[in-house]
């Protein structure tokens, strides 16, 4: 947007004196023709894959609605600026006192329409599969939130449950290339389980349980913590998740007795195989 | 020029200020009912209440210099950031428009001598002023202040996890303010629509004043809806009505719901009297007439109606609402909210723009709200908002919106102040405000929405030890220092205008309405005479006969010179 704004800043000098219209719009496509020159390779734009199937496709609508935005927003801050300097106050004269101009109004009434238009359907393509359960899940989690920690359980085996308080940073591990089900709930005030890499989040709620899907499709180790406002030590409400291979993970579930044991075997098995996060590789902190 | 801007200088003898009733002094500020004082006293008050706001906001901001905090304490940091949001939305943003420079302005753009109710309306101010201090004196309680943010959460605001008296003041200064905010609903919408001067028809009205129309139906719409829900969530606390308690068959959800059904009309509750403002300074600066004045009205009467329909977008993460619905209805919104822009730019083309301090903070808002427009149409789309919610994308998204609101406030202030008090505020000043409000502005909400794509929640007190969250935090910090600092050159500002004479004039600005044909202040009842009212723009058209015909594209007889309906309401 910075771009934008410089090269039209400056653009607007020259063309200011004589047919500002017609010039101005060549100005306005040049600034825009970089953005649009380098849509064969759209950068992430502040965001990164993420290793869910899921989280590759928000990552295509993330760049889709910023090109769309960065092409909006940039069109109506040049035209605010070029307004306000090509018309700056030159003499006492009065202007010529001009109002309404239907075909202006329809374009900028349809245009917008169509816009948006667009960016529901692509929304909508995105979200039907995201919010969609599979049926008969091969892997399942129900995971409790509390003050100020978390509970993950797996009924796949009784035995193992994990769970721990805010700076013991209790860890999530979830399989690879297979789908798994979540059940989310709390046990006392709100809480939001927030996974970035999974580009997700959703609320635990008391009295509900907040069913969803994940299917990773890279090994790796995201640390994260709870996002909704809850109470005093909200801030230290750390988690990790992992993501291993679906066999390993099935293979620990059922030779673990204890969550203890679950997690060391977890871990022991696909140590090489993990691709740290570099954005999350963050301690949490010791509050005193 | 001067010299034919004075349409009342047979009166020129009065200083117009000085209350008809005898009364003087403190007992004639008790007991006032003429909406130019109250105004005034509702603009001071909340204006006070911005600084104290915004003095909680420095503190956050110093707080998240560093990941480990240190400054305050976690359970301090939470009453921190919860009245911090609570003042700027309940006790600021919302009673300096409606309350403040509406109540000023409104009778006055429509040639009336007051409000509708004027007692009514000093209730208004009374009921809001305590319910300030209501809310202000949870510091001052054995427990703190209420801590569980603004949005005050069911079940984190029941009495086991939130037991103190400070939860209690907010749930009683907010039902004291509620009400408040109601009664000046009534009032405007009834002013608005009974008190119009003869010839001052609807479409003749100057548009801060049909905002406001439309700022008062959605008060009266959502207001009442949230105070319920207060009543509600007190009885909750104190006498066991499981209303949002899960455990004893009520619903978390439904607190969510009452909440934000308020609190989504409430965000244009808060912006449209902003709109109003910089729609009226704009075409005043650029000496032309509002780009397109009926889609101006139409476009702010669809937002408010579509407001209505949104509220659940900021419960797409619950799991238990309609989401393509809610998604919908939200990208609808933008269509309104964008014709306004083209009116906007469509005002200042082939005028005359002048950079006053008033045009700068209008157009600095244009840009702000630009910002905060376009992010939002990211967070209307579902997935994008389970990626960002929570996250401190949402806080530079909605901080960008209110931070426009700021700026536009201090454009009405600029704007006004020289017909509120007879006084201009020094320029030069203004304008170095604006440019530290603008740049801190910017500077606090860009890393904001970097450190929250990378993942950093809202409402902590200390985070990860991650040096790109720091880096980002202190950016946004500064920025918010910036802000700070421009704050103070305001309140010095206004201070400093103490001492100067009243230069002012009826009419400093060549304005198109009718507040600039008054004196400055206006006196007791507001005006001596009316010009005709033969278009949107009665005082321009009283002091330039001769101005370059109004061309149009649609051949409205409404506009034709000449043509006066005889609508004497």
């Amino acid at each position: 947007m910075n771009d934008l704004a410089n090269s039209t800043e400056s653009a607007i000098a020259p063309t200011s004196k004589n047919r500002p219209s017609r010039k101005g719009l060549g100005w306005i496509a040049l600034a825009i023709a970089p953005i649009l020159l380098s849509g064969c390779q759209i950068p992430g734009f502040g965001i990164n894959q993420g290793v869910t199937e899921t989280s590759h496709k928000v990552y295509k609508l993330w760049q889709g609605f910023m090109v769309t935005g960065l092409i909006v927003g940039g069109f109506t801050f040049v035209l605010i600026v070029f307004a306000a300097i090509r018309y700056r106050r030159r003499s006492n004269e009065i202007p010529r006192q001009t109002q309404y101009n239907t075909l202006v109004e329809v374009l900028y009434t349809v245009i917008p329409t169509i816009i948006v238009g667009f960016l529901f359907y692509f929304t909508i393509v995105v979200e039907n599969p995201e919010v969609a359960l599979v049926s008969n899940p091969p892997a399942k989690v129900k995971v409790v939130a509390f003050q100020w920690g978390w509970r993950f359980s797996y009924p796949e085996n009784p035995m193992v449950t994990v769970v721990g308080q805010s700076t013991e940073n209790p860890e999530l591990v979830l399989p690879v290339g297979e789908t798994v089900q979540l059940n989310l709930s709390s046990l006392d005030v709100v809480h939001g389980f927030y996974v970035k890499e999974f580009a997700f989040s959703q609320y635990a709620l008391p009295g509900v349980v907040n069913k969803f899907d994940f299917k990773a499709t890279k090994a790796g180790e995201f640390q994260t913590q709870c996002t909704q406002m809850c109470g005093l030590y909200h801030s230290l409400m750390y988690f990790k998740v992992k993501t291993i291979p679906a066999a390993d993970y099935h293979q620990c579930l059922t030779n673990s007795t204890s969550g203890k044991q679950f997690i060391a075997c977890a871990n022991n098995t696909t140590t090489a195989l993990y691709h740290r996060n570099t954005a999350t590789q963050g301690a949490p902190v010791h509050h005193g | 020029m001067v010299d034919t801007l004075q349409p009342t200088t047979e009166h020129a003898h009065d200083d117009g200020h000085d209350e008809h009733h005898g009364a003087s002094g403190l007992l004639n500020w008790l007991t006032t009912t003429d909406h130019k004082i109250i105004g005034m006293n509702y603009t001071v008050t909340s204006v006070i209440m911005m600084l104290l706001g915004g003095a909680m906001a420095m503190l956050i901001r110093a707080q998240l210099t560093v990941p480990d905090g240190g400054l305050v304490s976690l359970a301090k940091y939470n009453e921190l950031f919860t009245m911090h949001g609570s003042i700027m939305i309940y006790l600021f943003a919302g009673p300096f428009a409606f309350g403040g420079l509406a109540n000023y302005m409104v009778p006055i753009q429509i040639g009336a001598p007051d409000m509708a109710f004027p007692r009514l309306n000093a209730l208004s101010y009374w009921l809001y002023l305590t319910g300030s201090i209501t809310m202000l004196l949870g510091f001052f309680t054995a427990g703190g202040a209420a801590n569980f943010g603004w949005v005050g959460y069911a079940p984190l605001s029941n009495s086991l996890n939130a037991p103190g008296a400070g939860a209690d003041l907010w749930v009683g200064a907010l039902i004291l303010t509620g009400f408040s905010a109601i009664f000046t609903g009534v009032n405007l919408v009834a002013t608005i629509f009974y008190l119009r001067a003869p010839g001052m028809t609807m479409f003749r009205m100057p548009i801060f004043t049909w905002n406001m129309l439309v700022t008062g139906i959605l008060i009266l719409l959502a207001f009442p809806v949230l105070t319920a829900g207060l009543v509600m969530l007190y009885c909750d606390r104190h006498f066991g009505t499981h209303i949002y308690d899960a455990n004893g068959g009520g619903s978390p959800v439904l607190w969510q719901h009452i909440f934000w059904f308020w609190g989504h009309p409430e965000v244009y509750i808060l912006a449209l009297p902003f709109f109003g403002m910089v729609t009226e300074i704009i075409p005043v600066f650029s000496k032309k007439p509002l780009f397109g004045y009926k889609g101006m009205v139409f476009a702010t009467i669809t937002i408010a109606a579509l407001s209505t329909g949104v509220w659940a977008h900021h419960m797409f993460t619950t799991g238990v609402v309609l989401l393509p619905f809610f998604s919908f209805m939200t990208y609808l919104i933008s269509i309104p909210t964008g014709m306004k822009f083209f009116n906007w730019i469509g005002s200042m083309w082939g005028g005359q723009v002048q950079f006053t301090s008033a045009m700068l903070f209008s157009i600095g808002f244009l840009l702000t709200f630009l910002i905060g427009g376009i992010t939002g149409i990211l967070l209307a789309s579902p997935p994008l908002d389970f990626f960002t919610h929570d996250t401190y994308f949402v806080v530079a998204h909605f901080h960008s919106v209110v931070i426009a609101l700021v700026i536009g406030a201090m454009a009405g202030i600029f704007y006004w102040y020289p017909k509120m008090t007879g006084r201009f505020l020094s320029e030069r000043l203004g304008k170095i405000q604006f440019w530290l409000l603008f740049g801190g502005g910017l500077l606090f909400v860009m890393p904001g929405y970097l450190v929250g794509l990378r993942g950093m929640p809202r409402r902590m007190a200390v985070y990860i030890i991650d040096p790109t969250w720091q880096n980002l935090n202190i950016w946004s910090s500064v920025g918010g220092f910036l802000m700070g600092i421009s704050m103070l050159i305001f309140a010095a500002n206004a201070l400093k205008t103490m001492k100067t004479p009243k230069t002012a004039g009826p009419n400093p600005w060549d304005g198109h309405t009718l507040e600039w044909f008054t004196t400055s202040p206006p006196p007791h009842h507001n005006f001596y005479s009316l010009p005709n009212i033969k278009s949107e723009r009665p005082t321009w058209d009283y002091f330039h006969p001769d101005a370059p015909a109004l061309t149009h594209d649609d051949h409205d007889p409404s506009h034709v010179p000449g043509a006066v309906k005889a609508d004497a309401q």
